[in-house]
């Protein structure tokens, strides 16, 4: 199962090799991971996409409470949220599907952020799903290179599953 | 007024209480050795290696139950500590390492003897620093010792650059610790708790499996209560050996792969299995699938990563042993009246037949001397009263096996990292903790040449630490493997041939050298070496190099599969498992 872990540490140096020396030492496996400062500036949230079966999650999230600058482990399996992630797609169409390309995007509610002689530059942001599909469609026509953020996610007010 | 920083550091260690610390200076930690040297309160014991210094620390931790302290330089002088610390975080055992750094402007730069000693020891430590202001310095001291001895203990590194304990501030010491990520849970869930009770009311064969939690967290007293109360018998683990009288009779004495068999038996034949500040490693369980598999598992340990790590567990207890035990003991005797004898009787029964059926036991040969009959003399000359030391391989399970533990922090061994070389820094540690105690270190002849240096920190300090060499000429427990399991293939392990005259290595540092070499020296040996009180001594024992350390759990097997002595020889084809 893959699991969306959010993880409010202390925004100190040498945390992140904390958190993904743990992964790494005890053959956890790490798919994505996205870092940033929160409302308060002592702290950060680092989300963390792993996939392992729930003993290994369980000891995963176990682990991450054990480290002395994690202040909160939150595993977003447990809890109602939303996820987002953003792709930053340049991509070289041929002459005649220029327009095409920006239709798709527009589809998308992709934003062009940058246009040259012979790429557009596309933001794209949701949910993996919804990028995953764009990159797909875009291919034929000609990516040069992509850059995904990593997924972030945040708790929706006050609802749990299952209750 | 302003303080520099190594006053300020020294400042901070009598705040702590703490006496003694192992140590090695070097370039960057000069500034922390003068203002140690006029010192009154605080200790330094010169070590002759690093190495040395923290398994030091360690056997006075484990002697004292305080937390142990070592100083060391940079580069090569904090790298040599990494087995000592990857050792205490293993056994969870409260230790402060200081380290030296280079000054912070040079820190990245590969300056001389520069080593990132802190991404080094990131994952054996349980947590660690480097100190980049003065002004931080009492702070981290504070919360290192505070992390070290609380919750779950393990071992804090803080590193501390030239310039940081050159530099100067006021002294300011921090009343409260306050760490936001840190919150141990001390007391167990009480429904948790009634739970158990209930559980241990409705079992008919509860076996206790007593670790080094009871030992950390102080609760031999509740647990022996515990298993009087409800008349459980109980087995330790290696690190929990003296957590519960090794001589009374509810005591199954150690389990697992050199576990007795009357131990293993219970733990398999039981309906329910109370681990208490246990971790369930794999040289317990053997094979984790066909472990205890009729009984319920209760597991309490303050540590939830311990918690269904290994072993599937009905019944989790996360709270401090001591205070979860108390609470236990309250709940049992609050169930309504239980004639405990009455439903315990058929299987306490059960448990005697089968320490009747094989007593832990070897076999006498004239002229030769076992290295069992050596643990059973130290014991008896001793009456079970001294700390034991021990180095790793069959030394250390012949005296986890035949010298029975009656007291807690009577018993140092490394028991998850499986440290050669640790037993004799260990007991130097733990002589300076318990100075009027008998202090042995059990070893073998390849551990004891691991850290042999130490004789002369021993001597130095006139410490009448005894060194049991089980001298068989061999690496005797991969020996073991080699007969047993490489058709006799004795790659690499012999050692005979290059090792040392022990007594004249002794004679040579100022050590006093005493050498057995029939059975019926034995006794005399050990009661000569008891008379020195103001030297180490090593005695080298020439024992039977063939003899093997029985019973044993092959490795992947269930803990019922065990090999003994008398069907080895029988049939001495045995399957070679991986």
């Amino acid at each position: 199962m893959r699991h969306t872990i959010s993880i409010l540490v202390e925004n100190k140096f040498g945390v992140l090799s904390r958190v993904s020396g743990l992964f790494s030492g005890r053959g956890y496996n790490i798919e994505s991971l996205s870092v940033g400062e929160t409302i308060d500036p002592a702290t950060s949230i680092m989300t963390i996409v792993t996939t392992g079966d729930d003993l290994v999650v369980e000891q995963i999230t176990k682990q991450l409470n054990k480290l002395i600058d994690v202040i909160k482990v939150v595993d977003f399996m447990e809890v109602d949220h939303v996820e987002r992630e953003m792709v930053l797609i340049k991509v070289s169409p041929r002459k005649e599907d220029r327009t095409e390309v920006l239709k798709l995007a527009e589809i998308f509610r992709g934003r062009i952020v940058d246009s040259g002689p012979t790429t557009y530059t596309m933001e794209i942001t949701g949910e993996e799903k919804k990028i995953n599909a764009f990159i797909e469609l875009i291919k034929p026509f000609g990516i040069k290179e992509f850059v995904r953020t990593g997924k972030v996610a945040i708790a929706r007010e006050g609802l749990k599953k299952g209750k | 007024m302003k303080k520099s920083g190594a006053e300020i550091l020294i400042e901070c260690l009598k705040k702590e209480g703490v006496k003694h610390i192992f140590g090695y200076p070097g370039g960057v930690v000069l500034n922390i050795f003068d203002a140690l040297y006029d010192d009154k309160d605080i200790q330094l014991i010169l070590t002759r290696h690093e190495q040395g210094a923290v398994h030091a620390a360690d056997g006075y931790a484990r002697a004292s139950g305080k937390v142990g302290v070592a100083l060391v330089t940079s580069g090569p002088g904090a790298t040599n500590t990494v087995t000592g610390i990857a050792n205490a975080s293993m056994d969870s055992i409260p230790l402060v390492v200081f380290s030296g750094q280079v000054p912070t402007l040079l820190i990245g730069n590969d300056a001389f003897q520069e080593a990132d000693i802190v991404g080094i020891t990131r994952p054996c430590t349980k947590h660690n620093y480097l100190v980049k202001d003065v002004k931080d310095l009492a702070r981290v001291v504070r919360e290192a010792f505070h992390i070290a001895f609380t919750g779950r203990p393990g071992p804090v590194l803080i590193d501390l650059p030239k310039d940081v304990t050159a530099g100067s501030a006021e002294f300011i010491w921090p009343e409260e610790v306050r760490i936001r990520g840190y919150n141990p849970t001390y007391h167990g869930n009480k429904y948790m708790i009634n739970q158990a009770a209930q559980m241990i009311a409705h079992s008919k064969k509860p076996v206790i499996m007593a670790g080094g939690g009871v030992v950390s967290s102080e609760a031999s007293k509740e647990l022996k209560e515990l298993a009087e109360l409800a008349r459980i018998p109980v087995t330790m683990t290696l690190m929990g050996l003296g957590g519960f009288p090794g001589t009374h009779k509810l005591s199954l004495g150690m389990l697992g792969m050199h576990g007795t068999y009357y131990a293993n038996t219970a733990v398999q034949n039981s309906d329910l299995l109370i681990g208490i500040g246990v971790r369930f490693d794999d040289r317990v369980t053997g094979r984790t699938n066909a472990f205890a598999p009729g009984a319920k598992i209760i597991q309490i340990d303050i540590d939830p990563t311990s918690i269904r790590k290994n072993v599937r567990v009905d019944l989790p207890v996360v709270g401090d042993v001591k205070n979860v035990l108390k609470d236990l003991l309250k709940a049992v005797k609050e169930l309504k009246e239980q004639q405990w004898d009455a439903v315990r009787n058929a299987w306490l029964k059960q448990i005697d037949g089968w320490k009747r059926e094989r007593p832990l036991s070897y076999q006498f040969v004239k002229n030769v001397i076992k290295p069992e009959f050596v643990v059973e003399k130290i014991y008896e000359a001793t009456k079970g009263e001294a700390i034991i030391c021990t180095e790793v391989g069959q030394n250390q399970m012949w005296s986890a096996q035949f010298y029975k533990y009656d007291y807690p922090r009577r018993w140092l061994s490394s028991g998850g990292l499986g440290t050669m070389g640790y037993g004799f820094p260990a007991a130097i540690g733990a002589q300076f903790a318990c100075p009027d105690r008998i202090v042995f270190d059990i070893a073998g002849d390849g551990s004891i040449q691991m850290n042999i240096q130490e004789l002369a920190t021993a001597v130095i300090n006139k410490l009448p630490v005894k060194v049991a060499i089980l001298n068989n000429g061999y690496l005797g427990m991969v020996r073991q493997w080699q007969e047993l399991f490489f058709k006799e293939r004795y790659s690499h392990t012999e050692l005979e041939s290059g090792n040392p005259d022990f007594v004249k290595v002794a004679e040579a540092y100022g050590a006093v050298g005493l050498r057995a070499t029939k059975p019926e020296e034995v006794e005399p040996v050990i009661k000569e070496s008891l008379k020195i009180k103001n030297k180490p001594v090593f005695l080298d024992f020439v024992v039977d190099w063939k003899e093997k350390v029985y019973p044993m759990v092959p490795a992947g097997a269930s803990i019922d599969e065990m090999i003994f002595e008398e069907e080895e020889k029988k049939e001495k084809k045995l399957k070679a498992v991986k």
